[in-house]
């Protein structure tokens, strides 16, 4: 029988989060983020956190709204222009950013969860980001040494999940998730469908279980959309 | 006359081979996949986990779960397939993504390149960027030949942090399609309609080669 990991909602699941921890949150713009487990955060008002995602939300949405109450210490993202907070924060100083290439940060969340330390990349040798890093030249290429991420939490978010954590994500809601699933000491999933074990196929399934501590059955997602961009009916 | 971005956008299409993979950066380059001529087959590939992207929805129909990488709401071809980001650039590292097509705020004459950053000003990241540019075999840039200010973005060497080194392959802007030349300089190979060499050369700082008649673009 496989183990149960739901809990009631986002009070329990994010308890034992505290002060100067390092998070990752899944999602690609507000495309799959962790919106039960953003307000939880939000609501518990800690500070100095590490967060470790692909972007910064917006404003008043998503991660901006932990920017906002300068709740985040340090921002570890590949690309975060839709929110004007987060820059006027960064370049006065008052906030830490890390910023590495997209592709670079998908596989050092992989590799973390994968128990994989560093890995070679081409993708930013001969830029600021090689800056430090060992190189070394692969097939007549120079590739630079980037090494693993892995968080005391990982927050994520998908469309179905069974009790055994298991996880099935909606279109490119997916993005990030997966491995971020992977890279958590605790995981938390929010899934806007919870059902009973066995009610998923076994051979649709993206996350499996053993990647997840804790499941709840989200409420009221938002889903807002950044860029509605629609094209005329003939 | 000088191209406007749909023409730069369709100038560009005519790169696009058939079978090709291709990924397509935010600005003009998503025009390109307006222009793509009969006959050709391509799958566009966004690298926040598409490959088969189709155009915008109807409206009514947008669905918040189904973005391209500059968050614009997207549909699926018939064949598509989703998958996450890690999966998405072992596509891209790998170099099973064949084309890339990008933006620039400047290129250098040995095809450096650099559209992430300026410094104390503008602070966006790379995203998938240097990633793109560090993979694929061949690497068009689609921009403006100057800057907001008029000065040109063809230049001996980039001045911005760069995004990547010596990686692109081919440069179509408002004014010219050039390319990379072996062993530095933007080899003018066609000129938008109306524009003189003499204007090109004016406009782009980096060394420009002519060799013989250079043809116009034809529309």
């Amino acid at each position: 029988m496989a183990m149960n990991k739901k809990v009631a909602d986002a009070v329990e699941a994010l308890s034992g989060v505290h002060d100067g921890m390092t998070f990752m949150l899944g999602g690609f713009g507000l495309c799959g983020i962790p919106e039960n487990s953003i307000a939880e955060l939000v609501r518990l008002g800690i500070k100095d956190v590490t967060c470790i995602s692909n972007n910064a939300g917006v404003d008043d949405f998503g991660l901006g709204l932990l920017l906002q109450n300068r709740q985040i210490k340090k921002m570890i993202s590949s690309y975060v222009g839709e929110n004007d907070e987060f820059e006027r924060q960064m370049l006065s100083g008052e906030l830490e950013v890390d910023l590495i290439p997209q592709g670079s940060l998908a596989e050092r969340c992989r590799a973390g969860g994968a128990g994989i330390p560093a890995f070679f990349t081409p993708a930013g040798y001969g830029t600021e980001i090689a800056e430090g890093k060992e190189t070394r030249v692969f097939n007549g290429k120079p590739h630079i040494l980037e090494s693993a991420l892995t968080a005391e939490f990982a927050f994520v978010k998908a469309w179905k999940g069974d009790t055994a954590g298991n996880l099935i994500y909606k279109h490119t809601a997916r993005n990030f998730n997966p491995m971020m699933a992977m890279a958590g000491k605790i995981t938390v999933a929010e899934v806007e469908e919870l059902v009973p074990l066995g009610e998923l196929d076994p051979n649709m399934i993206h996350t499996p279980g053993i990647f997840v501590q804790r499941i709840f059955q989200g409420v009221n997602y938002e889903k807002r959309i950044e860029q509605r961009t629609v094209k005329a009916r003939a | 006359m000088s191209l406007n971005k749909d023409q730069i956008a369709q100038r560009i299409a005519r790169e696009v081979q058939d079978g090709q993979y291709v990924n397509l950066g935010i600005g003009i380059p998503t025009l390109v996949a307006n222009y793509i001529p009969e006959g050709i087959d391509v799958e566009f590939q966004s690298e926040n986990g598409i490959l088969g992207m189709g155009p915008f929805p109807f409206e009514g129909e947008e669905d918040a779960d189904l973005i391209n990488a500059g968050k614009q709401t997207v549909t699926l071809e018939k064949g598509a397939v989703i998958f996450d980001s890690a999966t998405s650039f072992a596509m891209i590292r790998g170099q099973h993504v064949q084309l890339t097509i990008l933006g620039a705020m400047e290129v250098s004459e040995n095809g450096d390149i650099a559209n992430w950053k300026i410094p104390g000003k503008m602070v966006k990241g790379m995203g998938g960027a240097m990633d793109l540019v560090a993979s694929a075999d061949n690497i068009i840039v689609a921009m403006m030949h100057a800057n907001k200010r008029g000065e040109s973005k063809l230049l001996k060497e980039c001045s911005l942090p760069l995004t990547g080194v010596a990686c692109v392959k081919k440069v179509v802007s408002n004014l010219a399609v050039l390319e990379i030349a072996e062993g530095g300089g933007f080899r003018l190979l066609e000129r938008a309609p109306g524009v003189s060499v003499e204007e090109i050369r004016n406009a782009t700082e980096g060394k420009l080669i002519v060799e013989g008649e250079i043809p116009e673009m034809q529309f």
